[in-house]
């Protein structure tokens, strides 16, 4: 097969409704049939990865560019402070100091010193781990604690996936929560994105967000409620009023937190779920190919 | 001697801000004129990151011998600080800038 891999990115504005239950059972479910990759993209706390025991098959660091200074080289004109609309780099008196957490790799600094005195060099930012677990490949990575730039880093990760799993059907990411750029990164070049939300008040609240967002990026989605039976009817009503799909209502139900807190899948044990994730599944490969709507 | 201090506002009765970054105005009182200036630091409120190092940045440029917050700057602020040759002393929040003023004379503050 040439064509790329359907990708679908779980998403959620909110955090906490079930993005990392949903990404596991349904990339567990499909390995069942078929190969399937899994890409972890909350990069800043992973956390599918607790729910399975593979081999690990490759193992890399992740880097970014940074500035240094070459002291020597220094007229100390100013201007590199000038252009880092990011405060990473400083020049107080005779020194200049450059803040790696803060710098966006943007090149402005190096590439317009004039004497060449801040050369770009490369810095470790977390790592990427790629494990083996029968059917399905689960790629993550995670930042070094004190790294805070989580998009260069997921850009990344989704490159090794596509340039190593690229033959499979079925690519899924479980996305970081929020609606900031990090999210944007990871859903970016989905071709369908479900999003997973409780039926709470503050549930729709950041639910509207996440709609917001990926009508923005003009993204095919979905809803899927999760803990369905507490709160109230409004995202439902709102999903209606929307003209948004829902994809499935996963009860709320003791068995199923029971079941995650002590790291196993939910679908093996309950058929109802594993009836729920075979329709999800059903219609985002058709709404990824353009079959809906 | 200078004496900067983050605040809410321009006068000695303005209360503290506890932000070191996202100060509101950074206040400097020289006590050999007995004058208090007021810097607007509304700037920062466009910036989505830095705001520490971009305020440690003004601070410098105004080259106080003594430096007055609330919370604390945080640790890439107080890099950048600790290249001055200043004493920071930070948990003067919920009062006000004379209140701050009177605490760091008796030594109730915590230094930095």
């Amino acid at each position: 097969m040439t064509n790329s891999p359907a990708r679908i990115a779980i998403a959620s504005g909110k955090g906490g409704t079930g993005k990392t239950t949903l990404a596991t059972n349904l990339a567990a479910y499909i390995a069942e049939q078929e190969e399937v990759v899994l890409v972890d993209l909350d990069v800043e706390e992973p956390n599918s990865g607790l729910f399975f025991k593979g081999d690990l098959i490759h193992e890399e660091s992740n880097f970014k560019m940074i500035p240094q200074w070459d002291e020597p080289k220094c007229t100390f004109c100013g201007l590199c402070q000038k252009v880092c609309n990011f405060h990473a780099v400083l020049q107080l008196g005779p020194t200049i100091l450059v803040f790696p957490e803060l710098c966006h790799s943007c090149y402005a600094c190096s590439e317009l010193c004039p004497t060449d005195a801040l050369p770009m060099i490369s810095k470790r930012t977390g790592k990427l781990s790629d494990f083996r677990i029968n059917n399905l490949h689960f790629v993550e990575s995670r930042l070094d604690v004190g790294e805070e730039q989580a998009v260069p880093t997921i850009s990344k990760t989704k490159q090794y996936s596509n340039e190593n799993y690229a033959h499979l059907r079925i690519e899924i990411y479980d996305c970081p929560p929020g609606t900031s750029c990090p999210v944007i990164e990871a859903t970016k070049n989905a071709d369908f994105v479900i999003l997973i939300t409780e039926p709470t008040p503050f549930g729709l609240h950041d639910l509207t967000l996440a709609i917001e967002t990926m009508r923005t990026l003009k993204k095919p989605m979905g809803v899927v409620v999760n803990r369905y039976g507490i709160g109230n009817d409004a995202v439902i009503d709102y999903c209606q009023k929307e003209n948004i799909t829902i994809l499935a209502k996963i009860p709320n139900s003791r068995r199923i937190a029971e079941l995650y807190s002590s790291g196993k899948l939910i679908y093996q044990e309950i058929p109802e779920v594993k009836e729920l994730l075979s329709n999800i599944l059903d219609y985002c490969l058709k709404a990824s190919k353009g079959d809906i709507e | 001697m200078k004496i900067a201090f983050t605040a809410k506002g321009t006068v000695w009765d303005s209360m503290m801000d506890p932000r070191f970054g996202r100060t509101m105005f950074i206040v400097l009182y020289d006590d050999e004129s007995r004058t208090l200036t007021s810097f607007d630091n509304g700037v920062v409120e466009n910036e989505a990151h830095g705001a520490g190092t971009a305020t440690a940045q003004k601070i410098f440029e105004l080259s106080p011998d003594v430096l007055i917050t609330g919370n604390g700057p945080g640790s890439h602020a107080v890099q950048a600080l600790k290249q001055m040759n200043m004493r920071i002393f930070a948990e003067a929040h919920d009062m006000t800038i004379k209140q701050a003023f009177e605490k760091y004379k008796k030594g109730e503050l915590k230094e930095i």
